[in-house]
């Protein structure tokens, strides 16, 4: 498959294209990273995601897929001679489909709304929610990795792609609020994982450095401040 | 329990659980179904979800599998006849986004619409509208969104053939009407006088009660 045949609309600071990023990498796909503008949201974008105007966007031989958890199953079904991202037997790969709706559903909004808490209490609230979030993600990669290195066992798969994407976003948000998040003696297992999964070859590439994600979050932050009436 | 048993933990009015309902018996799977209180619910099912707490929760091999959209691609994957999920990965891709749209920009609409009243209810009505406008496009010239036959697609929007009907009754509200949406319509035609998905319905009149409730608990008037 020629490198054009295979284009990936994307941002570098989304934790969801790094999603789809995670995948071409560990199939070995070669793609063309296409860099979304925003600002006005390019023609193609909004051709090819007219639903949601979203990244990431996968569009293989000119064909669309849209929403990261698809397209990373999409990826694994398609270029299924390289090493399955899924796990291989169906009560694996639904506990594994499981979690990463819940992050997707639960974890990460939680994780995303202590940014924009009114007040402490508030922001306090969502902090120990995230906590509680993390320690049941602590039990449960202790339940499925069986004592190896990753959710997917030896190699990343489905989950630690779902969960890893957000360890950026997760360390900027304990450098804005000053609170350890991903703890080393409440959730050890989780922070050795997170250390490897960062040092994973299919993975340190493409996720960004975590100044540059608070510079940004800074910038957003205060864009949004600006438009806000008082 | 043989450890080839199937176990269904369901509530008789969710929408989530007859997807799973719909699912088995397509497949000719046995299963025993156990009726959760869900305003008391029992202390195996709050082991068995522990993260949720909620049905339907399916029990294969000892093991529970929650969240019916996960339950659905595991009944798929285990039992091989009648597939759900079309063979081809663009379209599963395909299926599974608009599987997605539904939940997220339909159900959720729906759900607000069947519990407000007022100018929330008139904005989470014509956002649920909007949604129904995507999918009429979906299903246009289809007899199913599987094709020919009822697949995954249809298992997981099929809820809107028999409970948006109810919740515009206990609701008083109008999202589905028949001249906006023709294709639906035809759709819910098909999809309802399939005997296996019209046999397992849940009873209409207790729906409506249990709905009505659930109304009366949010907005007292």
């Amino acid at each position: 498959m020629t490198k054009s045949e295979v284009k990936l609309l994307g941002a570098w600071p989304s934790p969801f294209v790094m999603r789809a990023r995670i995948a071409l990498n560990i199939k070995s796909v070669s793609y063309e990273f296409l860099e979304e503008t925003f600002q006005p949201k390019s023609q193609l974008l909004l051709d090819s995601n007219p639903v949601y105007k979203k990244v990431p966007v996968l569009i293989n031989q000119d064909k669309p897929i849209c929403e990261s958890l698809i397209i990373v199953q999409y990826v694994d079904d398609v270029w299924s001679s390289g090493p399955s991202i899924l796990p291989s037997e169906p009560y694996d790969r639904a506990i594994a489909r499981f979690w990463a709706t819940y992050l997707d559903d639960k974890w990460y909004p939680t994780l995303r709304s202590v940014r924009g808490a009114k007040g402490e209490d508030e922001r306090k609230k969502l902090i120990k929610e995230v906590g509680e979030g993390l320690t049941l993600l602590e039990d449960a990669l202790n339940k499925i990795s069986r004592g190896k290195d990753f959710f997917g066992g030896d190699q990343i798969g489905y989950l630690d792609i779902a969960f890893g994407c957000f360890l950026g976003w997760l360390r900027v948000t304990e450098s804005l609020t000053g609170v350890k998040l991903l703890d080393q003696v409440k959730t050890p297992c989780l922070a050795k994982w997170a250390e490897r999964f960062c040092a994973h070859g299919a993975v340190k590439d493409v996720m960004p450095q975590t100044e540059k994600l608070v510079e940004f979050a800074k910038m957003l932050m205060a864009k949004m401040a600006a438009s806000t009436p008082n | 329990m043989g450890s080839e048993d199937v176990k269904l933990f369901n509530f008789h009015a969710s929408p989530f659980g007859q997807r799973v309902i719909w699912a088995l018996k397509l497949k000719g799977v046995d299963y025993e179904c156990i009726e959760e209180d869900i305003f008391n619910k029992s202390n195996l099912l709050l082991e068995l979800n522990p993260v949720h707490k909620k049905v339907p929760v399916l029990v294969h091999r000892n093991k529970p599998i929650a969240e019916s959209l996960v339950i659905l691609e595991y009944i798929d994957e285990t039992w091989k006849q009648y597939p759900l999920m079309p063979q081809n990965p663009y379209q599963r891709a395909h299926a599974r986004f608009w599987a997605n749209f539904a939940e997220q920009k339909l159900l959720v609409a729906a759900r607000i619409a069947r519990l407000s009243s007022g100018e929330e209810q008139g904005k989470a009505v014509n956002e649920a509208r909007e949604a129904m406008e995507k999918i009429e496009e979906e299903i246009k010239g289809k007899k199913f969104f599987g094709g020919d036959k009822i697949g995954y697609l249809d298992i997981v929007i099929g809820w809107i053939s028999y409970w948006i009907p109810v919740w515009e009754e206990v609701a008083s509200m109008k999202i589905l009407d028949p001249l906006k949406f023709p294709a639906i319509n035809a759709w819910i035609t098909n999809f309802l006088s399939h005997p296996t998905i019209n046999d397992t319905l849940p009873q209409r009149d207790k729906m409506v009660v249990y709905y009505h409730s659930r109304r009366k608990e949010v907005s007292p008037s």
